[in-house]
């Protein structure tokens, strides 16, 4: 477990300020204790420093994970955040939208959202936004990018896609194998 | 509207009055019809009328007579049907005089009844005229209800009785009954003509009963008999029959050659499986006295394995562990899945909130028992249950009943460092977190890269953030975090036989080796996970050990080995149910305390076949100093290995060991109820239990020691000995036991004693087959005393596989036989000998103690490179 290099907490912080803006700050400053990110084999782990230092006691290569996964940096020095680092996204969200009923399934088949299937969505969505989705009944299913804008959205086509699939839960199931 | 129908069974509908019902009661009350014989009283003018009107009736009938009796039969059919309740009215009494009435006779009777109806009523208008007081209380009497009328009837039937009893009267009170009878009919024929056609019916049913009153009894009567003899006849050749079958099978054949080639079918095995079976219950009364119980059970594990499809040796271990009763019933419930249970996973949303989203997706779930409040069992579902929104987003994950068990009897608390040493998939691992609430640390260990990658997919779809996950072997655990965790699980690898159900494969792969394996594996895991819990610690110091096995082998002996290596104890499961753990087990002897472990089984409890035990640790020192612990680490493969050869000897039954193991368990006994006294006496004694648990253990596993030749050997020497302080390890003891033997004291008081020993010990190293020949040079110096015994043991380390070879160098070297104390046999020798020391000698043995010990370190050094 290694700290970030300066280049890398930017990349990594550019990309999490595309889905929770501002909200980067409720991450590393928390109440109940330091969080911080560290990186093992290109992995980003966000992790309660406490456990950290029990977690450094551990070979690394014995260490497979520990805290919670955020993502990627791949060979090209880009940053992939993971369907793990849906629980911290969540609650943070600028940009949401719901899903019908009816579009959960082919969205956590790894589909792009349509507008058919689009059941609602937060007001002040960019286009190529980080955007949240979740069921109707507020569970969050995943995360992609707005394709459209809000106002765009209103006068789409039903075929239009809306939002770009990035990662959903049902990864979990599909590439249990690979999602670190 | 209107009725108060049952439409749900158990719903009680207010009985009362309705609308309807009062409407519908009107007519059959009396009062009406009261009312209008009141007012035909009143009016006697116009029973004038009636009388008219009758006699016209009369003119009418006698017109219609011949046209009424071709109209008769049909008519008599359709009142038989619709006034069976008048039918019911001719009762046995009347069946003396109603017996000639035939059909043939029944126009005649009707005939003349219309005659006599005429001559009646005329004799009527008479009476009626002179008596209207009679008329009136019978038309009253008659005309009450519909019932009354019948009543009225039967009441005229009766007196019609009395009437041929007493024949001379009858003829005048025949006609004034038949008057009453025809008044009270006559009033309705009076607006109703239809009248005449029932009193004809009365007759004709009357007929009826008749013909069935043959034998003075009514048809359903005699039907009634018939059936019951019918029963009764039946119940006889029933229980003729059932004793015929216990004949049968009293006579159960024991199956000769030809015969077991004859049994090929299924039904056939089982059907004899069942037979051999209840021989065995009642075996002196059933038993074909040509065959052993023996032969019997072979060919009920025979049967067994070909009916379940189970390997013998698998089977034979089954018959071993369960009574003949229960192991059929275990071998059918291992051939059925459990039900299908999930946890709630209580960091992200409560059981009744997912019952419901559940149920909405059309499952049919149900709390899974009072013990667990995150469980549910799930009867059946139209969507798959893996697969459901609320399973991806981390709501629930599939588990089984009986893997909720461990982590209920850790009962880990808030901010505890845990350690699940085996966690793959990360169910009972993820249960932790749960309780503990994402706070404190986790870590979560598996050795198999593969699945390790399910716990880190289920860890972070379950949102636990506390966790560790690391992918090393469990036993390296105490020497990277020494003494670090509150608590551990140790969800040991088995053979997985209490989960047969899940994985048939298990019936036939599985063997004796494939135990060993496991439970040496399992030892050793046990042992690292006690090491690496710190007693310490101020809410826990508690390890559990469970596994999906059902074999003692893998579950009790585990954890007495466990028991007599480390300060460890038994405590309550907190569990509430499940069948107490074996105390014993064929010819292994456990601790008492292992009533304190659980064991389930898939027939007792639905739930898979597990055990769990809970040990807590109540001190960090161990039955081993720092040094020992060394030694420990260095002998624990060869332990091991000695452990295997005993047991896989004691396994096998050979004739040879059967000695042996009788002794052992012997010794083992014995050194239980010291224990036992012990821990009564003090809790101070506790070193002293621990080393004695330690030599117990030593004593066990230290292959074919002569009992009888060691107990002499302590008799004479505890004559002469006084017992000694107990020091913290055996090996110290050892050395100031032969510090003890150099001193001159001892050889002065006791040169016979030695010699003794010296005799035993030569004895003892024939035995083994050492070359040491002890020289009479050796005896002349008390030195010479340690060194013989330094070569025994070297006799002894060669037998058992040691590879310590104490060269004669060495010994030069270590003048003080340290290097030898590896040895477990040096170390239960010295326990033995501990006692033998003299009180005096104490403080100058402790002053060499130490000297020792920091010598000690060297020869272990020294071999450890080596």
């Amino acid at each position: 477990m290694k700290r970030l290099s300066e280049e890398r907490i930017k990349v990594l912080f550019e990309k999490l300020a595309k889905y929770i803006g501002p909200n980067i700050k409720l991450l590393i400053e928390r109440p109940d204790g330091l969080y911080c990110f560290r990186e093992q084999k290109d992995r980003v782990y966000y992790i309660s420093e406490n456990i950290l230092k029990l977690a450094n006691t551990i070979q690394s290569e014995n260490l497979v994970s520990a805290g919670t996964c955020f993502g990627k940096f791949t060979k090209t020095g880009k940053f992939r955040l993971h369907i793990t680092a849906l629980n911290y996204l969540a609650p943070y969200a600028q940009c949401k939208l719901w899903l019908k009923p009816a579009a959960e399934q082919q969205f956590l088949y790894g589909n792009n959202v349509s507008k058919a299937g689009l059941g609602r969505i937060s007001e002040n969505c960019e286009k190529y936004q980080g955007v949240l989705v979740y069921s109707m009944s507020d569970l969050p299913l995943g995360f992609g990018v707005a394709a459209k804008s809000t106002a765009e959205c209103k006068l789409a086509d039903p075929l239009a896609a809306i939002c770009f699939h990035q990662a959903d839960i049902g990864e979990y199931i599909r590439s249990e194998e690979d999602l670190l | 509207m209107g009725r108060k129908a049952k439409f749900n069974e158990g719903v009680i509908v207010k009985k009362g009055p309705g609308r309807k019902a009062k409407k519908q009661k009107d007519p059959i009350f009396p009062k009406e019809l009261i009312e209008t014989e009141k007012s035909d009283k009143k009016l006697s003018a116009r029973q004038k009328k009636r009388l008219k009107k009758r006699e016209q009736i009369k003119k009418a009938r006698e017109n219609n007579q011949e046209l009424k009796e071709d109209n008769d039969v049909p008519k008599d059919i359709t009142n038989k049907t619709k006034k069976q309740s008048k039918a019911k009215g001719f009762s046995d009494e009347n069946s003396s005089w109603l017996k000639p009435k035939n059909k043939p006779k029944k126009q005649l009777i009707k005939l003349n009844s219309s005659d006599t109806d005429e001559e009646l009523e005329e004799q009527s208008e008479v009476e009626s005229d002179i008596s209207d007081n009679e008329e009136e209380q019978s038309e009253v009497e008659s005309n009450i209800s519909d019932n009354e009328e019948e009543q009225s009837e039967v009441e005229s039937n009766i007196s019609d009785n009395e009437e041929e009893q007493s024949e001379v009267e009858s003829n005048i009170s025949e006609t004034d009954e038949e008057d009453n009878v025809k008044l009270g009919n006559l009033s309705d024929i009076a607006t109703d003509s239809e009248a005449e056609d029932e009193e004809n019916d009365d007759f004709d049913s009357d007929d009826e009963s008749d013909d069935a009153k043959d034998s003075d009894l009514l048809p359903i009567e005699k039907q009634n008999i018939k059936l019951k003899k019918k029963l009764a006849k039946q119940e006889k050749e029933a229980e003729e029959e059932l004793q015929l079958n216990i004949a049968d099978q009293e006579t159960f054949k024991f199956p000769t050659k030809e015969s077991e080639e004859e049994v090929k079918s299924l039904q056939d095995v089982q059907q004899r499986i069942r037979e051999i079976i209840r021989v065995l219950s009642d075996f002196s009364k059933l038993r074909d006295s040509e065959h052993s119980r023996g032969e019997y059970i072979d060919i009920l594990r025979n049967d067994l394995c070909t009916y379940y499809s189970y390997n013998e040796f698998l089977m034979e271990r089954f018959m071993q562990l369960f009574p003949l009763s229960e192991l059929l019933q275990f071998l059918e419930a291992s051939e059925v899945q459990r039900p299908l249970t999930i946890r709630t996973n209580s960091l992200k949303t409560r059981r009744r909130d997912l019952a419901q989203a559940l149920i909405n997706r059309g499952v049919n779930l149900d709390p899974v028992g009072k013990w667990s409040k995150v469980g549910l069992v799930i009867y059946s579902s139209q969507v798959p249950i893996g697969a459901t929104p609320e399973y991806l987003a981390g709501h629930y994950l599939i588990q089984g009943a009986s893997s909720f068990l461990p982590v209920i009897a850790l009962a880990p608390q808030e901010n505890e460092k845990i350690l699940d040493m085996a966690a793959a998939p990360g169910g009972k691992a993820s249960h932790i977190s749960a309780v503990m609430k994402n706070t404190g640390v986790l870590f979560a260990n598996d050795l198999n890269k593969d699945r390790i990658k399910a716990v880190v997919g289920n860890f972070h779809r379950l949102g636990i953030v506390n966790s560790v996950i690391t992918c090393m072997d469990g036993r390296k655990f105490p020497s990277l975090m020494k003494l670090f965790f509150d608590r551990v699980l140790l969800d040991a690898p088995c053979t997985g036989t209490g989960v047969v159900a899940k994985d048939q494969s298990v019936k036939t792969s599985k063997d004796e080796t494939d135990i060993q394996r496991c439970y040496n594996l399992q030892r050793q895991l046990l042992l690292a996970a006690i090491d690496s819990v710190n007693a310490k610690s101020s809410t826990g110091g508690y390890i559990v050990y469970s596994t999906c096995s059902v074999l003692p082998e893998e579950n009790e002996w585990v954890i007495d080995f466990a028991l007599k290596k480390r300060n460890v104890k038994l405590v309550d499961t907190g569990l509430g149910f499940g069948t107490e753990g074996f105390t014993k087990y064929r010819h292994l002897r456990f601790h008492p305390t292992l009533n304190l472990t659980r064991r389930f089984y898939p027939h007792e409890h639905n739930m898979d076949g597990f055990f769990v035990a809970k040990l807590r640790k109540f001190s960090n020192v161990i039955p081993k100093s720092a040094d020992s612990d060394e030694i420990d680490e260095e002998t624990f493969d060869n332990i091991e290995s000695i452990e295997e050869e005993s047991d896989s000897s004691l396994n096998t039954d050979s004739k040879k060991n059967k000695k042996e193991t009788k002794q052992k368990t012997k010794i083992i006994e014995n050194k239980k109820r010291k224990l036992n006294d012990d821990s009564e006496k003090s809790k101070t004694s506790n070193k002293k239990k621990k080393l004695q648990k330690n030599s117990d253990d030593k004593n066990i596993e230290a292959s074919s020691v002569k009992v009888k030749k060691l107990k002499l050997g302590n008799k004479l020497k505890n004559k002469k000995l006084v017992k000694e302080k107990v020091v913290n390890t055996s090996k110290t003891k050892e050395i100031n036991d032969s510090k003890a033997k150099v001193s001159p004291k001892p050889k002065e008081k006791g040169k016979k004693d030695k010699r003794i020993k010296d005799k035993i010990l030569n004895g003892k190293t024939k035995e083994y087959g050492n070359e040491v020949n002890v020289s009479p040079k050796q005896k002349e110096k008390g030195k010479k005393d340690k060194r013989i015994k330094e070569k025994i043991l070297n006799g002894k380390t060669k037998e058992n596989g040691n590879q310590v070879n104490v060269s004669p160098k060495q010994k030069e070297k270590v003048k003080k036989d340290e290097s030898v104390v590896q040895n477990d046999i040096s170390i239960k020798l010295g326990q033995k000998i501990k006692k033998n020391l003299k009180k005096k000698n104490k403080k100058q043995n402790f002053g060499a103690l130490k000297k020792d010990k920091s010598k000690m370190n060297g020869p272990f050094k020294h071999k450890k490179g080596k």
